[in-house]
């Protein structure tokens, strides 16, 4: 587990969105989430790369239910980007690096 | 000059395997992945019908086993799309975003992915539409789903839904399953799934979410709709063959025409797995082709 991705809670989850002056991407992912895992590796590649200019987290899906019902998510994996506290993009299943880091370059 | 002797597009069952052997065969040979290792399988829940694995093994496992396998026999892998090909020399070359590659041999292993049916997916995808009951049963527990499809995919998917739903109806537009005998009958003995027969899937109702699925009789015409959370689809696939851009030849549906050998019709260009036009596609059949592929590679650059 990279260190410079946040494990949020669903106590932490809007404190860290309100309060960052960085946007900020929140994987959402369970144990039992097979391309969750496997997506793993590409977001901690990510993380390395971007960290100054983007904060990194991501929620246990299972142990925080509120935070994915609040923003309507019934799959995962799936990225929310927000800016501002807002949702600026939201990214669901597996999809190939060069989009994310698209997606990710578009939020900075 | 070539940068590769040997590269191998997309990281499921058939490439890692065509990457295997061609490591052991000691040639230079790269692995190209637009997303994760494992394909398709990622989104399987669990898998049954590949030999050596007696109590079945999921998708995610059996994916990082096959990697961890090439990679220890010294496979090279990079993640990167092919934009495009250009096969008209003898040298292949394969376009990325940023650069292209140069190689003696290509093998096309890129696979396939769920068909739509145009009934909202891109819209409700991650909002009650979904192609994976691995990634996404659990959001449905206790709560009423229809799946649609009626072969093996769809049939052992809506029985790994019912472990969440309370109930699954599964929608198929013939009035017999396609699948495979010993999932129809765990289907048939699950008191939780409801058969909807000879009935298409023609939208979707909700604003938020999903909360019901319209289907069709295609004998009566007849149109009613379900009431349901969530709507999973699995009415076959299509070929990933966007890049190939006619460089090699297709069928009508897209998927690469090639010999028993499975080279197509351009020397040297190789193709493996579901983006073949071929009979069946298991993970089993993959890991053939893949092997296939990669001796044939092997003895094509060994005749140059």
């Amino acid at each position: 587990m990279a260190e410079n991705i946040i494990e949020l809670s669903d106590e932490s989850f809007e404190k860290l969105i309100n309060s960052s002056d960085k946007p900020v991407m929140v994987d959402f992912w369970a144990p039992w989430c097979g391309p969750c895992k496997a997506i793993g590796p590409t977001v901690e590649a990510l993380s390395e790369t971007y960290g100054d200019q983007m904060t990194f987290a991501k929620v246990n899906v299972d142990d925080n239910p509120l935070s994915p019902s609040k923003f309507g998510v019934q799959a995962i994996p799936t990225l929310i980007f927000f800016k501002d506290g807002k949702v600026a993009e939201q990214i669901t299943g597996m999809v190939a690096k060069e989009k994310l880091e698209e997606t990710l370059k578009s939020v900075l | 000059m070539t940068d590769y002797d040997l590269v191998i597009i997309g990281a499921g069952p058939a490439g890692l395997t065509a990457g295997l052997y061609a490591a052991r065969a000691r040639m230079k040979v790269l692995l190209l992945e637009k997303a994760v290792p494992g394909g398709q399988i990622l989104i399987t829940d669990w898998i049954e019908n590949y030999p050596g694995f007696p109590e079945g093994i999921s998708g995610y496992d059996l994916a990082e086993k096959m990697k961890k396998q090439a990679l220890d026999l010294g496979l090279e892998m990079d993640t990167a799309e092919v934009h495009g090909l250009n096969l008209s020399a003898d040298i292949k070359e394969i376009v990325l975003k940023d650069r292209s590659i140069k190689a003696k041999a290509l093998i096309i292993a890129s696979g396939a992915s769920p068909r739509k049916l145009g009934i909202g997916e891109d819209k409700y995808m991650g909002k009650g539409i979904s192609f994976c009951a691995t990634c996404d049963g659990p959001f449905f527990r206790d709560k009423t789903v229809v799946a649609v499809g009626g072969g093996d995919t769809a049939v052992q998917e809506a029985i790994f839904l019912t472990k969440f739903a309370q109930k699954v109806y599964l929608v198929h537009r013939r009035d017999e399953l396609r699948a495979t005998k010993i999932l129809q009958e765990r289907a048939f003995s699950n008191d939780k799934i409801e058969f909807i027969w000879d009935s298409v899937a023609t939208g979707v109702e909700g604003f938020f979410g999903i909360e019901g699925v319209k289907i069709k009789n295609v004998k009566t015409n007849a149109e009613s709709t379900i009431k349901a959370d969530g709507c999973f689809i699995w009415v076959g696939i299509l070929p990933n063959a966007e890049f190939i851009n006619r460089a090699v030849a297709t069928d009508e549906g897209g998927f690469i025409i090639a010999d028993a050998k499975m080279q197509t019709n351009v020397p040297g260009v190789f193709a493996a797995g579901d983006v073949r036009d071929t009979p069946l596609r298991q993970v089993s059949t993959a890991v053939g082709d893949g092997a296939i592929a990669a001796v044939s590679a092997e003895h094509y650059i060994e005749n140059l």
